[in-house]
């Protein structure tokens, strides 16, 4: 089973990748740079569960979070506003 | 659309929110148990969702939410061999009549 | 015979079956022909689901906003709070995000529609529409205005993407003005909107934060 190798608070990058199949990292996500608010736990792969695969060994999950102005180039709001997304270890990569 | 399915549209320009809301039908809602039902049986959320996300852009965008599960539990369910096309199309040409009365 | 045809029958006016309508009787019947489901099951689903509204979330707010303890627990893991409670949330891992007069959450699933539907029922349609779901992330300001919702801007707005396993509720502020009050009046305050995010409890003016 993957150990989780990112702790809170970590900068982490999306892998920026655009692969096919089915995949919950969002599209607008990849590529960019955020920190990790906390691992969610480890959970089946849903892009093998989505190929009738079992998806196992469980995969860890995080929450991570982006400044949004950080995300969007023409983001108008707070400076300190956020989006917090749950991604997959395996799209993670140390920023 | 690859690479970016049609689907995964965080971001992109859209219009006003409309605060749009209907009380389920019936049968919207027997859709609903049948995925909750078979997701029990291991067909997964995950095989439906990717079989929503393989509908082609123009049926996503007019089929209504309801319409996509039912869809996509089927292309699920045929993808298993829990049914056949042929066992789809027979019961489907039953009902009809039958609802015909 | 579902209740849509009894009824259909009884005014005298046959609807026909949409496309996908048929397809849901015929899968419906033959799952059950091969003894996959039962008849009883679908419409025991169909009656779990409709007895899962708004006001079970509604509850564990309340419960929060008079219990400090509890509220610790339920933002520590939402889902064992729930069941504190006797609420049923199933395989539900919930996340409970608290709002603050420095943070403001909203809940969105860009990918489709995922939401805490064995806590709060079956999602508004506005809340799967391709507008809130593209938008949310990009300009949550925006769309809390078209809301009524103005947030002002040293509040920061926490947006959260639900494209995985957990599921998420806001904890709304508690209005001001309530204090005494019993968790059951508290809880009459608590809209769906404002578990979601888009909306604060009643008796909050909608125009900042507190």
């Amino acid at each position: 089973m993957p150990q989780a190798r990112f702790k809170p608070g970590e900068k982490v990058k999306v892998m920026q990748a655009y692969p096919l199949g089915h995949v919950r990292t969002p599209y607008y996500i990849r590529g960019c740079v955020g920190e990790i608010e906390r691992l969610c736990g480890s959970f089946p792969n849903p892009e093998e569960l989505a190929q009738m695969r079992d998806g196992l060994p469980p995969q860890p999950l995080y929450r991570v979070r982006f400044r949004q102005q950080e995300v969007w180039p023409d983001y108008r709001g707070s400076a300190s506003d956020v989006l917090e997304v749950e991604i997959f270890q395996h799209w993670l990569e140390k920023a | 659309m690859i690479p970016r399915s049609h689907h995964d549209m965080g971001g992109l320009p859209a219009g006003k929110v409309e605060r749009t809301e209907h009380d389920h039908a019936e049968w919207e809602r027997r859709v609903d148990a049948l995925a909750v039902l078979m997701g029990a049986r291991k067909v997964t959320v995950d095989e439906r969702r990717k079989n929503i996300e393989a509908l082609p852009p123009e049926d996503y965008e007019r089929m209504s939410y309801y319409e996509r599960w039912i869809v996509s539990l089927a292309q699920s369910l045929l993808q298993r061999g829990v049914v056949t096309t042929e066992e789809l199309a027979r019961k489907m040409i039953e009902v009809e009549r039958r609802a015909a009365g | 015979m579902s209740k849509d045809d009894d009824t259909a029958r009884e005014q005298g006016k046959y609807q026909p079956l949409s496309y996908f309508q048929l397809m849901e009787v015929t899968l419906r019947e033959l799952l059950v022909e091969k003894g996959i489901v039962t008849e009883e099951e679908v419409q025991a689903e169909v009656e779990a689901m409709r007895r899962r509204t708004p006001e079970r979330g509604a509850r564990v707010v309340a419960k929060a906003w008079v219990d400090p303890q509890f509220k610790k627990r339920l933002l520590d893991n939402g889902s064992q709070a729930c069941t504190e409670l006797g609420i049923d949330v199933a395989a539900l891992k919930l996340v409970v995000v608290e709002n603050t007069p420095q943070t403001h959450n909203a809940i969105v699933c860009t990918l489709c529609s995922c939401y805490p539907r064995t806590l709060l029922g079956i999602p508004p349609d506005w809340y799967k529409s391709r507008n809130y779901r593209s938008r949310m992330v990009r300009e949550p300001r925006a769309v809390l205005e078209e809301f009524g919702l103005k947030i002002d801007l040293q509040t920061t707005i926490r947006v959260h993407d639900s494209t995985a396993d957990m599921r998420y509720m806001v904890l709304p502020m508690r209005p001001a003005g309530t204090d005494g009050w019993s968790e059951e009046r508290l809880a009459a305050l608590v809209n769906r909107d404002s578990m979601i995010g888009v909306a604060v409890p009643r008796g909050m003016r909608p125009a900042g934060n507190g």
